[in-house]
Order: C-alpha cells, then sequence, then structure tokens
C-alpha cells in the first residue's frame, strides 16, 4: 500500500492491545451505548482467529453462552469500541483458525494451556 | 473561487468515524495545484481557469513553453533540471477576474469536511468484454441440457421484419479506460498539511490515476 496510506493510518492503530494469538482466551471490554448512557460490557472467550492487518486487523472471538449455545463475535482490533483487551489464559494450538471448535462441545472443546518454562 | 481541483487516487482505506463506526475511504493527494492560464470572454469567447497538477521534469519543450513563468530549476552538476507541470485541465468558472496565472491553489480553500463533492477519473480498462460483464445480462440457463450459452447474450432481435438489428443493442465490446463521474460523495477529511482529502467510498479509476474533484453540481440542501 501507498507509504501516505500507511503515515495517514498510523496515528489510528492502537497500541495498548497486548499480544495474543490464536487460542488464548481474553476478556475483550466492548464500549456499549444505550440511550445516552455508555458502559463496558465484557466478553469472554476464545480467540478463534486473527485477519488481516493494519487497521483492518480484526479476531473473532468464541464464547459458550448459555444452554451450551456457541457464540461467535468478530472485532476490530483497532476500534475505539474496544475499552481492552485481556488475555486470560494462553493456549497451545496447532491451527490459525479454530472452526473445528464449531464441532465440538464441553471436554472436547478444551484447548491446552501454553507453560513457559 | 474555481470548485475544482486536480488529484491523483492513492487508494483506500478505512477510518473511524467519532461513535467508533467504520467509514471506508479514499485517500487522494489533491493538489497543490497552480493557475496556468486564464480565459477570458474577450481573448477566448469563454471563462475558465486552466489548472495544472503534478511537477515533473519530463516534460516536453513545448509544455515547458506553455507555463515558462512557472518552471522551477534545479541544478544537477552539468545538468539543469526544469520542473513544470504534468497534468494541465481547464475549469469553467464565472469568477475568472479572481485568479491570476502562478496562484497556488491547495484543497483545503475549496473543500471542507463534510461537503458533497463529485469525482471524475479514468476507468480501469477491461479489454474486450462480454455481456454478462459489460451490461449485466445473465447469461443462458446452465442445466437443461445446454451446451456453450452459459454466457451468451440470448436473441438479439426479431426475423425478417425488421430484418436488421437496431441501433442500440446491447452487445460485448470494449469496456473500461473511460471517463467517469462518481456524484454527491462525502468528503471525510482534508488534510491541509499533506494537501489530502478522504473522501467516503470509492472513486473510478486505479490507484495513482488522475481525478478531478468538483463541488456537487447536485448537492442537496
Amino acid at each position: 500500500m501507498s507509504l501516505v496510506i500507511d503515515e495517514l493510518v498510523q496515528p489510528m492503530l492502537r497500541t495498548d492491545v497486548p499480544e495474543f494469538g490464536v487460542g488464548d482466551t481474553v476478556r475483550v471490554g466492548v464500549r456499549v451505548v444505550e440511550g445516552t448512557k455508555e458502559r463496558i460490557q465484557v466478553y469472554e472467550g476464545v480467540v478463534m482467529r486473527r485477519r488481516n492487518g493494519g487497521i483492518n486487523e480484526s479476531f473473532t472471538v468464541r464464547r459458550i453462552a448459555s444452554h451450551g449455545i456457541g457464540v461467535e463475535r468478530t472485532f476490530l482490533l483497532n476500534s475505539p469500541r474496544i475499552d481492552k483487551i485481556d488475555v486470560v489464559r494462553r493456549g497451545k494450538v496447532r491451527r490459525a483458525q479454530l472452526y473445528y471448535l464449531r464441532g465440538l462441545s464441553g471436554k472436547e472443546a478444551r484447548i491446552k494451556e501454553k507453560r513457559h518454562f | 473561487m474555481i470548485d475544482s481541483i486536480l488529484g491523483k487516487k492513492l487508494g483506500m482505506t478505512q477510518v473511524f468515524d467519532e461513535k467508533g463506526a467504520v467509514i471506508p475511504v479514499t485517500v487522494i493527494q489533491a493538489g497543490p495545484c497552480r493557475v496556468t492560464q486564464v480565459r477570458t470572454k474577450e481573448k477566448d469567447g469563454y471563462e475558465a481557469v486552466q489548472i495544472g497538477f503534478e511537477e515533473s521534469s519530463r516534460l516536453k519543450k513545448p509544455q515547458l513553453g506553455h507555463q515558462k513563468d512557472l518552471i522551477r530549476s534545479e541544478e544537477n552538476g552539468k545538468y539543469t533540471k526544469q520542473f513544470g507541470l504534468k497534468f494541465l485541465r481547464e475549469v469553467r468558472t464565472a469568477t475568472v477576474g479572481e485568479h491570476t496565472v502562478g496562484e497556488t491553489i491547495s484543497a483545503d480553500t475549496i473543500f471542507k469536511n463534510g461537503d458533497s463533492v463529485d469525482v471524475t477519473g479514468t476507468s480501469k480498462g477491461k479489454g474486450f468484454a462480454g455481456v454478462m460483464k459489460r451490461h449485466n445480462f445473465h447469461g443462458g440457463p446452465r442445466t437443461h441440457g445446454q451446451s456453450d450459452r452459459q454466457r451468451a447474450p440470448g436473441s438479439i432481435g426479431s426475423g425478417t421484419t425488421p430484418g436488421r438489428v437496431v441501433k442500440g443493442m446491447r452487445m460485448a465490446g470494449h469496456m473500461g479506460q473511460e471517463r467517469v463521474t462518481t456524484q454527491n460523495l462525502t468528503v471525510v477529511r482534508v488534510d491541509a498539511d499533506k494537501n489530502l482529502i478522504l473522501i467516503k467510498g470509492a472513486v473510478p479509476g486505479a490507484n495513482g490515476g488522475l481525478v478531478t474533484i468538483r463541488k456537487a453540481v447536485k448537492a442537496g440542501k
């Protein structure tokens, strides 16, 4: 892409995003506007994929909601609507996209924790 | 003041608005342009301002001669490089009296955030294209024993009466690489320092192509 565009986009990129990858469990604080009030909604789940790069980078988080219903939500990494991202757990995975989680439930959908010694 | 400026399409990206919503934008290097000639009713029979954009050292002598008062020279060892303006375009205006040759026109003097603009460019060439691509025909059926009809245009007219194909029948042919204007686009941001304009949505032409931005002729209230 053009250097001018890179330069233009640079100030819009967030610098406060922690390093996280596919398989990690993250807690995403999402700014929600209800009427005139703004509050932060927390969404926690497993990172299924990260896509694109630069200003357009996004990631998808899969969470098992009530009654065992899987919910996937995609966020723009650099969006001002994201308050903060916390990494809860590092996962050890061998895929770049964890689409296989969709077919699994309960114990099958566990992801091994990555441990550093 | 004239209502147009020349620019170079740099490419597309996206920005966030104050609510955090994504706006797709085209980034255009708009100007600075310089007035190279003023056309008057008395002399030329019509009123317009000729503006030039983008410096180049590779102009031919007649082109340099046309803008001889605006040339910038640069010593380079034993050669002298002469910089003139590569693209010249005329803009019709009723206010020729306000303009003088050599005057610099920048984007921020004409446009501000939220303005409606029309952007003109040369569309990407598609070569010789069939009717499905060129005129959005549906093509033929894919099943029920069809062979070689998938992208065919179908019938192009009647039989003996009238015995000819009517004029204007849409057929395959050259597509693209023509002048296209997209109307009523919104200016998202004007960067006066870098001479950039961010316009919401796509504009005609390839990246690096010359575009003309003017105030929208059909702008709403």
